[in-house]
């Protein structure tokens, strides 16, 4: 019999977290394949956000740092500043990236920071129960927009990898998701692409990964995976918006 | 050994790369900017990083990223901007990081003014952060002391895997005086077996955390930070005390303030009144210890303060109720003059010589 799919050495035998359906468990096994196949498991630094992934310290197979709410691309930009030859991701979610950490994340872009951003974007608080997040679609409801989203009231969904389009230290920006296998598969490649550009000192890379959340969403995961195609990829849509040494193919 | 004219804030700088810290990240605050501009020059110099970051909190938290890989590392800041690096504090503090914060004092609360204050007091020996710990924080009352201070700060934040601060005010920061760089006593430092280095795939995983869900798990953290901190109470207190034993009234001052006691020691000394002083030099640990030796006879301890009394807790605790506790403060950026200090001694003893 021949072996077609293990568990990366990338990920450590502990037990995820993660309600059924949820698809981080998907995009932390992408992560951690990728430092694998790249051989840079043993000189990775991972960095941890608050959050849904609270716990990806305990997951990653190799050394991690557990931030405070939205600041993990300052801790990163600290360990990189101190480790240059170390390969440095942040993984954080659409709460802990795009509101609380929105400094963080720009600054870290417009220096430059040699690191590498996992940025999952699900569209609501999942850890504290389901609250509204800056990616929260128009009238989607959450437990503090229960009357869903309205422009009027909170705004327009926050478009993360458009908005660092302008920012010409962000050299690596790609959506997106993990609805299907094919979308998969391109969210590895997207991942691995990214490391690559920190690895060649191409300076910062961000990967913005659709990721769904049935528990919060109230839905079963099907549903979930549906409606993520339905209502987030028509607002925000998958493609490479900058790769190094070629312009965006989404942008304008 | 040479001796250098140095302004404050650029000692510390000085110091701080002779204590081997090549990672600085801040933001500008009046009064601590040369703390920064020195860095920002310097850093470069000597293969070090200087990074101007977007806010206090993102240069407080890479100041966590960097400590985390144990390297030696440091940021500064002045009253506003280090209530904004609190959060970042109390995360050093339960992850057990070494590093070293600089508060350069200024008025306050709110945006306050930029003249010298010492009513960051409170906030720099309670924690300032949300939750249990604390920080060994001192008080330097001269630039030299600065300078020698700032260089065993980065030893006792490895020594105890802690964050360290050094608590000056803005007449520290900004005043010049001549300062030489003396060679700090060795300590034993512990390996950082814990840095996150990258795992080399040779070790399990080094994990830099502090959120420790199960209540039990953090209950037996703290206790073992509770011992920790017992060991640098026993070790790391530390005061300067002059003519304490026979003093009529024993005033309490630390960093400018003292000096500006000292005076006041010999104006009254001419009228034939002996004014003791203890001057903490550590203000956690607080050296309670240093107020046995005092004149069980003396009139009053005398609290002499740039806030309007929050040290004179620690002395209220210090006497024990041995001695009534007096206070006299100047707030708001004014600083206390000698004949001021002199009139409220001389209140204490009743204007009766």
């Amino acid at each position: 019999m021949s072996l077609v799919f293990e568990k990366t050495k990338g990920m450590t035998e502990v037990e995820t977290h993660y309600c059924p359906g949820c698809t981080h468990g998907i995009i932390h096994r992408l992560v951690a394949e990728t430092l694998v196949e790249l051989g840079v498991l043993g000189k990775a630094i991972g960095v941890a956000p608050v959050g849904c992934s609270v716990f990806a310290y305990k997951y990653f197979n190799c050394d991690m740092h557990e931030a405070a709410h939205g600041r993990a691309p300052a801790v990163a930009t600290g360990i990189k500043r101190a480790l240059p030859d170390s390969v440095v991701f942040t993984y954080q979610g659409d709460g802990d990236l795009a509101a609380i950490g929105t400094a963080e994340t720009i600054h870290a872009a417009v220096r430059g920071e040699n690191i590498v951003v996992i940025f999952v974007n699900n569209a609501i608080y999942g850890m504290t129960g389901g609250q509204m997040a800056p990616t929260t679609l128009v009238g989607q409801k959450a437990t503090t927009s229960p009357y869903g989203r309205k422009v009027e009231l909170q705004g327009n969904p926050l478009k993360v990898c458009e908005l660092l389009t302008s920012i010409e230290g962000a050299t690596f920006l790609e959506r997106t998701a993990v609805n299907n296998p094919a979308n998969v598969r391109k969210t590895k490649k997207a991942i691995k692409k990214a490391f690559e550009n920190q690895i060649a000192g191409g300076g910062f890379s961000l990967v913005e990964v659709l990721s769904t959340c049935p528990t919060n969403w109230g839905m079963s995961p099907v549903e979930g995976l549906r409606w993520l195609e339905d209502n987030m990829m028509p607002h925000y849509p998958l493609g490479n918006f900058r790769s190094p040494g070629k312009d965006a193919d989404k942008e304008a | 050994m040479e001796k250098l004219l140095m302004k404050g804030n650029e000692a510390v700088g000085a110091a701080a790369i002779k204590a081997g810290c090549r990672f600085f990240f801040g933001y500008p605050i009046t009064p601590q900017n040369e703390i920064p501009e020195y860095m920002s020059r310097e850093m470069p110099k000597v293969g070090g990083v200087f990074i101007q970051a977007e806010s206090e909190v993102a240069a407080i938290n890479m100041v966590y990223g960097a400590a985390g890989t144990g390297v030696r590392v440091m940021t500064s800041s002045s009253s506003p901007g280090i209530s904004l690096k609190q959060e970042g504090i109390s995360y050093i503090a339960a992850a057990e990081l070494p590093c070293v914060i600089v508060n350069m004092m200024r008025s306050g609360p709110g945006l306050g003014g930029i003249l010298p204050s010492q009513a960051d007091y409170f906030q720099a020996t309670r924690g300032g952060g949300n939750g249990d710990y604390y920080m060994p924080v001192y008080a330097p009352a001269s630039i030299q002391e600065t300078v020698d201070l700032v260089q065993e700060a980065f030893d006792v934040a490895d020594q105890y895997r802690t964050p360290v601060m050094i608590l000056g005010d803005g007449m520290i920061g900004q005043m010049m005086e001549s300062v030489e760089f003396h060679e700090i006593p060795k300590r034993p430092l512990p390996e950082k077996t814990w840095a996150t280095t990258g795992t080399g795939e040779k070790r399990p995983p080094n994990i830099i955390n502090s959120l420790r869900i199960v209540a039990e798990e953090l209950e037996d953290v703290l206790k073992e930070f509770q011992k920790k901190w017992d060991t640098i109470k026993a070790h790391e207190c530390r005061w300067e005390s002059v003519g304490v034993e026979d003093a009529d009234v024993v005033a309490v001052a630390y960093g400018t303030t003292s000096r500006v006691v000292r005076n006041a020691v010999k104006l009254l000394a001419a009228q034939g009144i002996k004014l003791g002083l203890i001057r903490p030099i550590t203000l956690w640990p607080y050296p309670y210890e240093a107020f046995d030796k005092v004149n069980p006879q003396a009139r009053a301890l005398l609290s002499v303060e740039m806030s309007l009394g929050q040290m004179v807790d620690d002395v209220k605790i210090a006497s024990r109720g041995r001695w009534p506790v007096e206070f006299y403060g100047r707030s708001g950026g004014a600083v206390p003059q000698p004949d001021e200090v002199v009139d409220a001694v001389k209140k204490i003893l009743g204007g009766a010589r």
